[in-house]
């Protein structure tokens, strides 16, 4: 407890997008909200792609992700996909280098970002996407921006077996229902 | 009956079911149609609309007759086809449509009234006294008259729905379909092939022939082994493809949970009982098959007449004879095939009768050439059938008739991009016509080729046009060698005779209702299908389509071809609206979003409202407050007294960025924000092109080219594909970016006299007047956290907003309300925040509707003359600036009536109350604890000039009608000094 003026302040606490919604454990797969990282979206301005990209390597050792795609960068640093002309830093809090060549806006709260592992994961956002996230198709590092049932979404993936979920923070609770809806009737198909 | 050593579910285990109530035993494999034939049950159900008895008339999912219900309560299933439901331990199935039994049902009597009920029957009979229809006729023809019924209770089932996507789709897996898999899946294609039955196979399951000289079987397990090991081709049973849509799109009804007792396990819970497809192929290619006809003749829709191709499939595939003195009547040589099978099989064949002079001879069996069947008797099943030909009439005793009429190709799906078949006169049949749905090929018999051999070589043939497509290499191999007779068919579609002759089972359509619709002029064919309400039953008319419009033609002197078929629509299968609507039951019918506040509110008791998809705080109860209006008052003052907070976090706020961002501003709104200074907000007002007001907000100023715009919490989304079509269509040419911010920041209002004193004890830099004045933005730091601060008014008070990241809006909310309640204040929901604003005068999406104009909330002020905005020509065509529009008031009543309401209409006193004297309508209404009375917002003719006037409210729906003054919109502090402190 920290005095200030006349009354006693409590610190401000942080609570995340999932704060409160647990963690799956269903049918071989996993759901976990991934941890807190700084989420910035970066939108060039006209003919700035290619400075942008040269900033960017510059500072976080990463290029603008190409469309549908990612790119990586120093310590764990990504930029993902994010629509049209527009990538999300995740990560690092960008390089104020940036600013010179984007639209930087900072969207760490607004997201609730999650990760849905395990062999099967394909099958359970085959009920919730209706894209084609095969592996032949959408393969390791591919980022697309889709529905999510009725919520828009970004789908990442980062590894075989193992995709990054984002959709609108105050959705969690309705992401969190609806994945677990598919994960319990994929594990009850097995 | 049962034939040791028959049939693929030889040896297999028992399994115990009931019918009726019937305890009965049948085979693992068994479909319930092929266990009740295996138990001599022929009597399934009773007709539609005159109760006759039905038995089982084919072996597939085109089955008219043999319906049933299933299950109990909410999970009843009613119309389940007992030739497709598969046996399962515990099976519990019941006859519909019949009362008190299947065997002795009240409504039989019908059937005596047949010669009243023919076509048009309803139409020409129901028509007057017009009363009469939904109090008696409908309710009286609705008992009598139907299938299965609901059980009434929500369905307690598990449903699903899923997208797949495949290069090739392959519908049917019969020789044709396996073929085109074999050689799409050995070039490595991404394949899916799909098959309704529970067994892959087709025709090859219920035929006996050879394929490179071993039995069918032989390749067909071989070729399985050998899909079932490409990885690339995945094999789905239990599937039927229900409907071609647009570019390549096909939905697809997956019987997951169907062929099994419900587990009530929790994971048994969750496993759906259907699942709906939706796929998306690049190539299709169809393999459906075909669908026997039946023949029109007297009687024929007795228990006991089955299709010739349904015996035979009964016979080989479950060892069952669905008779013991079986005849066959044909115009065909495949029919031929059940003669010889029952033969082999050993079961006793009465008669062969066939309508053709030339029809083939047998060793086995003598054919009665050039004879019809006219006629059959029995009461609940068969018992004889009556065969005239040349040398007059005999009756031949019988227990089972199988009769084809043909085949008809199964063209549906290949007509549901609105194609029609085109008719082959060698087959007697339509076949589909080519490119009827782009992408998509009909291979085998579902192409009217007939063969086995063919349809091997059609289904690889299209398979290697997908493979030229897709640029990928044949593997060689040589087709394997079937059977290949020509198909050999004489025109039979009805016989003439006294008597009915049917050709809807399912909706008791015979031959002499689509003759009285002809002769009634009924004689287009979707006239005659309307009329008649033949092929309009569960099974859309598989059986009867073609049969009917051959009787048609003929009656009317047309052509097959001329007489066209009806519209095939989806579904191909009937499809529960439980697999459509799979996911939106209960909180899966939309998403939810919840605010940080959200959970700090439902603590506080909070009855919480619906505003678009978001949750709010309508008011937040203390105890001893019965209802909401207290604490409503209570909140709104505190609000004007101390100090309230509510989560505004709602609000659409939009970042934009860039060179030109001024520029888009200007444009988008009616007023200027270029020569807005940083760190100020300004109110401002959009139109859409048509110069109807869109939205309103404030926007702030954050940056030289850094702006955040505030949009209404109803048009967040509008407002922002707003802004992509102006950025990306009418101005592609400026350098701006923008994205939605809503979601990062929470955001709440701090409002009230004592509004100052709560922020400055909370921010790390206490702010006064002089610094922060009214329209004032910037940054600010609370405990070390950066935020950002607004000073705007929503409530007519001194009041602020502070954004900080979402992260921290939990516990910033109850910072806010723990130093509030200190003050005298606190929390204050959508209630008492609508009544501030009313007493204000203050807009929201109830006065911008759509249909009110700048002028008419009297902001025309703010229609800047110095620039060009979107929606400023059309705002001022003189329609929209008529002084006679309605202009939005303020009202107060003076009448005895205290109660307004909105959506009430308003009217001058002397005028009777109708329609063309309606002088406008209320939008908001709210009791203001401030003023003592309730206080309305609303729309008058030529408002502005009755300011002072009396006019009368009328509200129909909750019958108020009362006497009102018309004031200014603006009831509190009009000058707005209490908001510049």
């Amino acid at each position: 407890m920290i005095q200030r003026g006349n009354g006693p302040v409590a610190e401000l606490l942080i609570r995340t997008a999932c704060d409160g919604l647990e963690a799956l454990n269903i049918g071989g797969l996993s759901l976990a909200e991934s941890a807190p990282q700084s989420l910035t979206t970066l939108a060039p301005f006209r003919g700035q792609e290619a400075a942008l990209g040269k900033a960017m390597t510059a500072a976080h050792g990463l290029t603008f992700p190409p469309v549908k795609g990612s790119t990586l960068g120093k310590e764990g640093a990504r930029a993902i996909w994010f629509g049209r002309d527009m990538g999300l830093l995740i990560g690092p809090d960008p390089d104020p280098s940036l600013a010179k060549h984007a639209a930087l806006t900072d969207q760490s709260a607004g997201w609730a970002v999650i990760e849905l592992a395990g062999v099967g994961t394909e099958d359970v956002l085959a009920r919730l996407c209706p894209v084609d996230l095969r592996l032949a198709q959408f393969g390791i590092g591919a980022s697309l921006r889709t529905e999510l049932k009725h919520m828009m979404a970004s789908i990442f993936r980062l590894d075989k077996d193992r995709f990054q979920i984002m959709v609108f923070r105050s959705m969690a609770k309705t992401l969190h229902h609806d994945i677990k809806t598919a994960m319990e009737a994929r594990a009850a198909r097995g | 009956m049962r034939i040791a050593g028959q049939g693929r579910v030889s040896g297999a285990k028992t399994v115990n079911f009931t019918f009726n109530g019937r305890h009965l035993m049948g085979l693992e494999g068994d479909t319930l149609a092929s266990a009740l034939l295996a138990n001599d049950i022929h009597l399934v159900g009773r007709s539609f609309k005159y109760h006759r008895p039905r038995g089982i008339l084919t072996a597939g999912s085109e089955e008219p007759n043999a319906l049933v219900t299933l299950g109990q309560g909410g999970q009843q299933d009613p119309n389940i086809r007992a030739t497709t439901q598969e046996l399962y331990e515990g099976l519990e199935a019941r006859s519909q449509n019949c009362w008190p039994s299947v065997e002795h049902d009240v409504l039989a009597v019908n059937n005596l009234a047949a010669p009243f009920f023919g076509a048009g029957f309803y139409y020409k009979t129901f028509m007057w006294p017009a009363a009469f229809w939904e109090k008696l006729y409908e309710p009286m023809i609705r008992r009598a008259a139907g299938l299965g019924a609901l059980s009434g209770q929500a369905d307690t089932d598990c449903y699903e729905k899923a997208f797949a996507f495949c290069d090739l789709l392959v519908v049917g897996s019969g020789p044709a379909g396996l073929m085109a898999a074999l050689t799409a899946g050995r070039a490595g294609a991404d394949v899916l092939l799909l098959e309704e039955d529970s067994q892959l196979g087709g025709r090859l399951l219920v035929e006996q022939e050879e394929i490179d000289g071993k039995p069918a079987s032989v390749w067909l397990q071989r070729a399985l082994a050998e899909l079932q090991a490409l990885d690339s081709v995945r094999l789905m049973k239990r599937t039927a493809v229900t409907g071609a849509y647009d570019q390549g799109t096909y939905g697809a009804l997956e019987r997951v949970g169907h062929h099994e007792m419900r587990r009530h396990s929790l994971k048994g819970s969750h496993r759906p009982r259907e699942c709906f497809w939706r796929i998306a192929a690049k190539h299709c290619i169809l393999a459906a098959g075909a669908i026997e006809r039946p023949v029109a003749f007297r009687n024929n829709d007795r228990p006991g007449v089955m299709m010739a191709s349904a015996v035979r499939a009964y016979l080989n595939r479950w060892g069952v004879a669905p008779g013991e003195r079986v005849t066959l009547f044909a115009n065909n040589d495949d029919a031929h095939r059940t003669a010889r099978d029952l033969v082999q099989a050993g079961v006793h064949l009465a008669a062969v009768v066939d309508s053709r002079h030339d029809a083939p001879d047998s060793d086995f069996y003598t054919v009665m050439r050039g004879a019809q069947v006219c006629d059959t008797s029995g009461g609940k099943r068969l018992e004889s059938i009556t065969v005239r030909s040349v040398r007059g009439e005999e009756k031949i005793q019988t227990d089972c008739l199988a009769m084809s009429g043909g085949w008809n190709p199964s063209v549906h799906l290949t007509c549901h991009l609105n194609a029609r078949p085109v008719w082959r006169r060698e087959v007697l049949a339509f076949v589909p016509a080519a490119g009827a749905v782009p992408g998509m090929q009909a291979v085998g018999a579902c192409n009217g080729t007939f063969s086995t051999q063919g349809a091997l070589n059609e289904g690889a043939m299209a398979a290697d046009v997908v493979l030229d497509a897709l640029g990928l290499q044949r593997a060689e191999a040589a087709v394997p060698v079937a059977e290949d007779s020509p198909y050999q068919i004489a025109p039979l579609w009805a016989v003439p005779g006294k008597g009915r002759a049917w050709l809807d089972f399912q909706n008791d359509v015979t031959v002499k209702d689509v003759t009285q619709a002809a002769t009634e002029n009924f004689s287009s064919v979707e006239h005659m299908k309307r009329y008649t309400t033949q092929g309009m039953a569960t099974d859309q008319g598989k059986n009867s389509n073609v049969a009917a419009l051959a009787v048609l033609a003929d009656v009317t002197g047309r052509s097959i071809p001329e007489t066209g078929t009806t519209t095939f629509r989806p579904p191909f299968v009937p499809v529960s609206i439980g697999a459509m609507g799979a996911g939106a039951v209960d909180h899966g019918f939309k998403p939810q979003r919840f605010l940080t506040s959200h959970g700090a509110s439902e603590e506080r008791g909070a009855s919480h409202l619906e505003v678009g998809l978001w949750y709010r705080a309508a008011y937040f109860p203390k105890p001893g407050e019965t209802n909401w209006r207290q604490s409503c008052d209570r909140e709104a003052m505190w609000v004007r007294r101390a100090v309230g907070i509510c989560d505004v976090s709602t609000l659409g706020k939009i970042d934009i960025q860039g060179p030109d961002a001024a520029k888009l501003l200007d444009f988008v709104y009616t007023n200027t924000f270029s020569t807005l200074k940083q760190g100020r907000v300004r109110y401002g007002l959009m139109l859409r092109e048509d110069g109807f007001v869109m939205d309103d907000g404030t926007c702030a100023r954050l940056g030289e080219s850094h702006y955040v715009m505030t949009t209404t919490t109803a048009a967040a989304g509008e407002v922002m594909a707003h802004l992509e079509f102006v950025a990306q269509v009418l101005r592609p040419e400026w350098d701006v970016r923008f994205t939605s911010v809503t979601e990062h920041w929470a955001q709440f209002a701090i409002a009230g006299p004592k509004s100052r004193d709560l922020l400055s004890s909370l921010l790390d830099e206490p702010i006064d007047n002089s610094s922060w004045p009214f329209m004032a933005c910037g940054e600010v730091s609370v405990m070390g956290i950066k935020g950002r601060l607004f000073r705007i008014s929503f409530s007519g008070e001194e009041a602020y907003e502070l954004a900080l990241p979402a992260d921290y809006g939990d516990s910033l909310f109850r910072t806010l309300l723990a130093r509030a309640e200190t003050l005298g204040g606190g929390a204050y929901g959508m209630e008492a925040l609508n009544v501030l604003r009313i007493e204000k005068g203050f807009i929201t999406h109830a006065e911008i509707n759509g249909t009110v104009t700048a002028h008419d909330l009297g902001l025309a002020r703010m229609l800047s003359k110095k620039k060009d905005f979107i929606g400023k020509a059309m705002a001022h065509r003189p329609g929209l600036m008529d002084a006679d529009r309605m202009q939005m008031i303020g009202l107060k009543p003076t009448g005895a009536v205290k109660e307004l309401s909105a959506g009430a209409h308003l009217f001058s006193p002397e005028d009777p109350i109708e329609r063309v004297h309606d002088q406008g309508y209320v939008t908001s209404v709210g009791f203001s604890p401030e003023l003592g009375h309730m206080i309305a917002l609303g729309f008058l003719k030529r408002g502005s000039a009755r300011i002072g006037d009396e006019i009368r409210l009328v509200d129909h729906m909750r019958g108020i009608d009362t006497l009102c003054e018309v004031v200014e919109p603006v009831f509190y502090d009009p000058e707005g000094e209490r908001t510049r402190g």
